[in-house]
C-alpha cells in the first residue's frame, strides 16, 4: 500500500545532473574556440573512464548498475575533472584521477550523495601532489590542433606549446620582485585576466546563471564565493596595487568562476543551510586567495574546497535556520 | 482590514486537476441501502451509543451522546431502523474496525423535531453546547470539535474562514462557496459572535474566482468588517497555520492554537454546518464530497454520513483501469484498504487512481543534499537532515531538528529528485518516538506502583511494630499494677523482654498455623506407604551423613 503524497514533481537526479552538464556547454564551447578541440577529447576520455569505474564499483557493491550509472553524476564529475585539469596533461593521469575520484572519493564513502569531499577537487589535489610537474604543464594561449593535442596527452613533451598560466606567471613575477602592472603586460594575460581564460570564465558565468534560473543551485554559494574573493583581494589590492593583483584578475583567472558556479555548489559535499552556504563559499574564497598569494600552489581552489568540506558538518549544525513559528526562540 | 498579504516559505504547485469536478453542481447522493455510522467521528473521541438494535430512528435523531470534553454527538443521517451496533471497518489506512451504528433507511427521510436556537436570548455556553449536541466538527479534514474552538476564550481579533482548498482534485468547498455562499456567511457571522472576533476574513485561493465572486456578493451589503481575500494558489495555503500566516502575518508554532494569538480559523464547510445547526436546527448528518479522478463522471455530492464508499464511487462511474481509491487529496490523503468503509465527517474527497494518472513511485535513490525539500517545506524544516536522523534512528536529533513541527503536507516528497518518500520516514520516526514515550510512561507507572508498594509495606510494618509496642507497654503496665515487686526488679530490661516474648509467641502461633494450613504429602497414607516413606527418610539421612563425612575438609 502506498502513502501520501501520491503525486510527485517530474524530477530526478538524472535531470538535475543533465542540467548541470548543459550549463557547462557554453564554457566548453568557448574553451574550444580559445584553445582548440583538445578539451573535448579530454572530456570524452574522462567520461568513459568515470562511467566504467562507476559501473564496475556498483557491480562490486551489488547495487543497481543501470539506475545509478544513468543518474549522470559520474559524468558531471568527469567533465569537471577534465575542465579543471591542464588540457595537455597525459591521458593516463586524467584516467587515473577520474577512476580514483569515482572509486575512492565517491564510492568508498557510500556512493552517490555520501562523499564528504568534492570528487573532482579531491582528484585534482591527489594528482597535483603526486605528479606536480605534469599537473603544471598548461598550454600556452592559442589554438592547439587535434593532432598535437593527441601527441601531448599521449605523453610527448613539446616545450614549445606549454606556457605559464596567468596565476603562475603572476606568482613567478612577484617572487622575482616585478610589479603587478609589468607582469600583466606579458603574453599570458588578456584584457582582464588570463588570455583566453577570461572568455571561458564568461562561459561559466552564463552556465551558472542558467543553473540559478533552473533552481538547481541557489544564489548563496556563487555570490558568497565571488564576494569573498573580491573583498579580500580588493582590500589588499587597494592597499598595495604593486604587490597584489586586482579582484577582477582573481575572478577571471584560474578556476574562480568555475568554482563559484560548479564546484562550491556541489550539494553533496557542501554546506546546505542558507547561512551555512554563505560561510562555506566565502571561506573557500578566502583560503583560495591565501594559497594563491602565500601558498605553494598557483591556484588553491581545490585545497580550499577540501578544507571547507571538512568543516561542513559543523557549519550546517551551527547554522540551522529557525523553523516556522519558532522565530522568536 | 487586510492591508496586504504575507508569504509563507516553501510550498509547491502540483497540477490542480480541479477542472474535472469544479463544474459539477452539488447533487444529493442517492440513499444507500444501508448506512454505517461510526460512533467515532474524530480521532480523539467516541460518542456514547444510546440506541439499541431494532429501534426506529428519525433523521437527525441523536444516536450517540458526547462522551468526554473533545467528543460531539452523532445523529441518524436518515429515518429508518437500527439493525445492528457492531464493529465495522473504518475509513482509515489501517482498515481497523470501530463501533458503528448500522441503519437501514425507510426511504422516507423524515426529520425529527428541529428546534432552532435564538442567539439573542441564549447564553454563550448554551450556544457552544448546541454545536456540540449537533455534532459540529471541523470539516476541513481534522474534525476538531467546533465548540472547543469557538469557545476558546476572549481576545480573538480575527476570524478566518478557510476556503483555500489547496489540495489538487478537491472541489467540494469551491462548489459550496459558489452555491451556498449565503449560508456560509451566516455561519461565519454566528462564529464571529461566539468567538467575539472583530473582523471576518475569508481566505480563498485565487484559482477559484467564481467562489470569490459568490462570497463577495454575499457579504456585499453586510455591516461590519468582512473581507474576501484571494490568496495565491500555492499548496499548502489551506493549511490552517499557513493561511493564518498569509492573511495576518502571524506564525503559530507547533502545539499552539490560533486562539493564543488572537485568530481563529474555521473551514467554510464548518461555517455552513454551524448555520444549519443554529438557524435551522439541523445536526451535521451530511456534507459535500468530491468524487473524481479516474472516473467517467466526476462530481460533487451531498452525502449522508455513513454512506459506504463503494456506493458513492459508483455515482461517478470509475473507469476500468482504476487501481486504487484515495480518500482526501493526493498530497495528504490515504489509500483505502477496502471500499465498504463509510464516508465520515472528515471525508472531503474520493479519488479513483490509475497508473496513468498516478504513476507508481520510481525507485528511491540516495539523498544528494540538494536542499529542494528544505526550499519546499512550509514549516521551514530541513527535511533531508530529518531524513538522515530518522534513518539512523537518531530520534533525539530528529526532535532537536523539530520533527514534530512537520505537518506531513508532502511537499518534500513531492519535490525530491531522488524520489525519497521523506514523509514516510518522518511518520516512522514520530511513531517510534510515541511508542517509546508510551513505553516509558508505562515503565514509570510500574516503577511508581512498585515504589508505592514498598513504601506501603514498610509503613504497615512500622505501624504494626508501633501497635505491638504500645500493646506490650499496656500489658507491662497491667502486670506492674498487679505485682509491683518483680516489675521494679527488671524495669530496665522490661520493654525488650516483653517484645521478645511476644515475638516468640507470635512465631509459635505462625508455625502452628502453617503446619495446620499446609498439609504434608505424608498425611493420609496407608501403613505400608508410611513404612516406605520412613525407610526412604532413613536412607536419605544416612546418605546425608555419609556425604557430610566425605565432603568434610581434610
Amino acid at each position: 500500500m502506498l502513502t501520501s503524497p501520491f503525486v510527485r514533481q517530474p524530477t530526478s537526479v538524472q535531470q538535475v545532473m543533465f542540467t548541470v552538464l548543459v550549463a557547462l556547454l557554453p564554457a566548453i564551447g568557448l574553451y574550444v574556440w580559445q584553445f582548440g578541440p583538445g578539451i573535448v577529447v579530454n572530456i570524452a576520455i574522462a567520461t568513459l573512464s568515470a562511467v566504467s569505474a562507476e559501473a564496475a564499483v556498483l557491480r562490486l557493491r551489488k547495487k543497481p548498475v543501470g539506475l545509478y550509472v544513468s543518474d549522470l553524476s559520474a559524468v558531471v564529475t568527469a567533465w569537471l575533472i577534465a575542465l579543471t585539469f591542464p588540457t595537455i596533461v597525459p591521458a593516463w593521469i586524467l584516467i587515473l584521477a577520474t577512476v580514483l575520484s569515482i572509486g575512492a572519493v565517491k564510492h568508498l564513502y557510500g556512493g552517490l550523495g555520501q562523499n564528504p569531499f568534492n570528487p573532482a577537487m579531491a582528484a585534482y589535489c591527489l594528482m597535483i601532489v603526486a605528479y606536480p610537474s605534469a599537473m603544471s604543464q598548461w598550454p600556452a594561449a592559442g589554438w592547439l590542433d587535434l593532432g598535437t593535442h593527441l601527441q601531448l596527452i599521449g605523453g610527448a613533451s613539446l616545450d614549445a606549446v606549454t606556457g605559464a598560466t596567468p596565476l603562475d606567471a603572476l606568482r613567478t613575477g612577484l617572487r622575482a620582485g616585478t610589479a603587478v602592472g609589468d607582469i600583466l603586460s606579458g603574453s599570458a594575460f588578456g584584457l582582464a585576466g588570463g588570455r583566453g581564460w577570461e572568455w571561458i570564465g564568461l562561459g561559466y558565468l552564463i552556465g551558472g546563471l542558467f543553473l540559478i534560473q533552473r533552481r538547481v543551485i541557489t544564489w548563496h554559494l556563487p555570490t558568497a564565493f565571488i564576494a569573498g574573493l573580491v573583498v579580500v583581494s580588493g582590500l589588499f589590492w587597494l592597499a598595495s596595487p604593486a604587490h597584489f593583483a586586482s579582484p577582477l584578475f582573481h575572478l577571471l583567472s584560474g578556476g574562480s568562476l568555475l568554482a563559484a558556479f560548479f564546484i562550491v555548489t556541489d550539494p553533496v559535499s557542501g554546506a546546505t543551510t542558507p547561512r551555512g552556504k554563505l560561510i562555506f563559499a566565502a571561506s573557500v574564497a578566502l583560503i583560495t586567495w591565501l594559497i594563491r598569494n602565500f601558498g605553494a600552489y598557483p591556484d588553491g581552489i581545490a585545497f580550499a574546497v577540501l578544507l571547507m568540506n571538512l568543516c561542513v558538518p559543523l557549519i550546517d549544525m551551527k547554522t540551522q535556520p529557525r523553523v516556522f513559528g519558532h522565530k522568536g526562540d | 482590514m487586510i492591508a496586504g498579504l504575507f508569504r509563507f516559505k516553501g510550498g509547491v504547485k502540483p497540477e490542480t486537476h480541479k477542472n474535472a469536478s469544479a463544474g459539477a453542481p452539488i447533487r444529493p447522493a442517492p440513499m444507500p441501502p444501508q448506512l454505517v455510522v461510526p460512533l467515532r467521528q474524530s480521532p480523539r473521541a467516541t460518542a456514547l451509543c444510546i440506541v439499541v438494535p431494532g429501534q426506529k430512528v428519525l433523521k437527525g435523531e441523536r444516536i450517540g451522546l458526547p462522551d468526554g470534553p473533545l467528543s460531539t454527538a452523532v445523529h441518524a443521517p436518515t429515518s429508518g431502523t437500527v439493525v445492528d451496533i457492531t464493529p465495522h471497518a473504518m475509513a482509515h489506512p489501517s482498515g481497523l474496525t470501530t463501533r458503528c451504528v448500522i441503519i437501514e433507511p425507510d426511504g422516507e427521510d423524515r426529520w425529527t423535531d428541529r428546534p432552532t436556537l435564538d442567539l439573542d436570548t441564549a447564553n454563550p455556553r448554551d450556544a457552544l453546547n448546541w454545536l456540540r449536541d449537533h455534532g459540529i466538527v471541523g470539516l476541513g479534514g481534522a474534525t476538531f470539535p467546533s465548540h472547543i474552538k469557538a469557545g476558546a476564550g476572549g481576545g480573538i481579533e480575527t476570524l478566518i474562514l478557510n476556503g483555500a482548498e489547496c489540495e489538487p482534485w478537491i472541489t467540494c468547498d469551491d462548489r459550496l462557496m459558489r452555491e451556498r455562499a449565503d449560508g456560509i456567511v451566516a455561519g461565519a457571522l454566528i462564529l464571529k459572535r461566539l468567538t467575539g472576533a472583530r473582523e471576518i476574513v475569508f481566505g480563498v485561493e485565487d484559482n477559484k474566482p467564481q467562489a470569490i465572486e459568490a462570497l463577495r456578493a454575499a457579504v456585499h451589503d453586510l455591516p461590519g468588517d468582512i473581507t474576501v481575500v484571494p490568496v495565491p494558489s500555492l499548496y499548502p495555503a489551506g493549511g490552517e497555520k499557513q493561511l493564518i500566516r498569509v492573511l495576518t502575518g502571524i506564525e503559530i508554532p507547533h502545539g499552539k492554537l490560533g486562539g493564543d494569538f488572537g485568530v481563529q480559523c474555521f473551514n467554510v464547510g464548518t461555517a455552513y454546518a454551524v448555520n444549519r445547526a443554529i438557524a435551522h436546527g439541523e445536526p451535521l448528518v451530511s456534507r459535500v464530497m468530491t468524487v473524481t479522478g479516474n472516473v467517467e463522471q466526476p462530481g460533487n455530492f451531498e452525502v449522508l454520513i455513513g454512506t459506504p464508499v463503494e456506493h458513492l464511487l459508483a455515482l461517478a462511474k470509475p473507469k476500468g483501469d482504476t487501481d486504487r481509491i484515495l480518500m482526501g487529496g493526493p498530497m495528504m490523503g490515504f489509500e483505502l484498504p477496502r471500499l465498504d468503509v463509510p464516508a465520515v465527517k472528515a471525508t472531503n474527497c474520493l479519488i479513483a487512481t490509475s497508473p496513468a494518472l498516478f504513476p507508481p513511485p520510481p525507485p528511491e535513490m540516495n539523498c544528494i543534499r540538494c536542499g529542494a525539500c528544505a526550499r519546499a517545506c512550509p514549516a521551514e524544516l530541513q527535511p533531508f537532515e530529518l531524513y538522515w536522523f530518522s534513518r539512523a534512528r537518531n530520534f533525539g536529533k530528529t526532535q532537536e531538528y523539530h520533527l514534530f513541527d512537520c505537518i506531513e503536507c508532502g511537499c518534500c516528497s513531492y519535490v525530491c529528485p531522488s524520489q525519497i518518500r521523506l514523509v514516510d520516514y518522518f511518520r516512522f520516526a514520530k511513531g517510534e518516538i510515541w511508542a517509546r514515550e508510551r513505553e516509558k510512561s508505562a515503565a514509570d507507572a510500574a516503577r511508581e506502583r512498585f515504589e508505592f508498594r514498598n513504601e506501603r509495606q514498610a509503613r504497615e510494618k512500622r505501624e504494626k511494630a508501633e501497635k505491638l509496642a504500645a500493646k506490650a507497654a499496656a500489658t507491662k503496665a497491667k502486670l506492674a499494677a498487679q505485682g509491683d515487686a518483680p516489675a521494679a526488679a527488671d524495669a530496665t530490661a522490661s520493654p525488650d523482654d516483653a517484645k521478645r516474648a511476644l515475638i516468640a509467641a507470635a512465631l509459635e502461633r505462625a508455625r502452628a498455623q502453617k503446619a495446620e494450613v499446609a498439609p504434608k504429602n505424608t498425611d493420609n497414607l496407608t501403613p505400608d506407604q508410611a513404612a516406605q516413606v520412613a525407610e526412604a527418610d532413613a536412607r536419605r539421612a544416612a546418605k546425608a551423613e555419609q556425604n557430610a563425612a566425605t565432603d568434610a575438609p581434610e
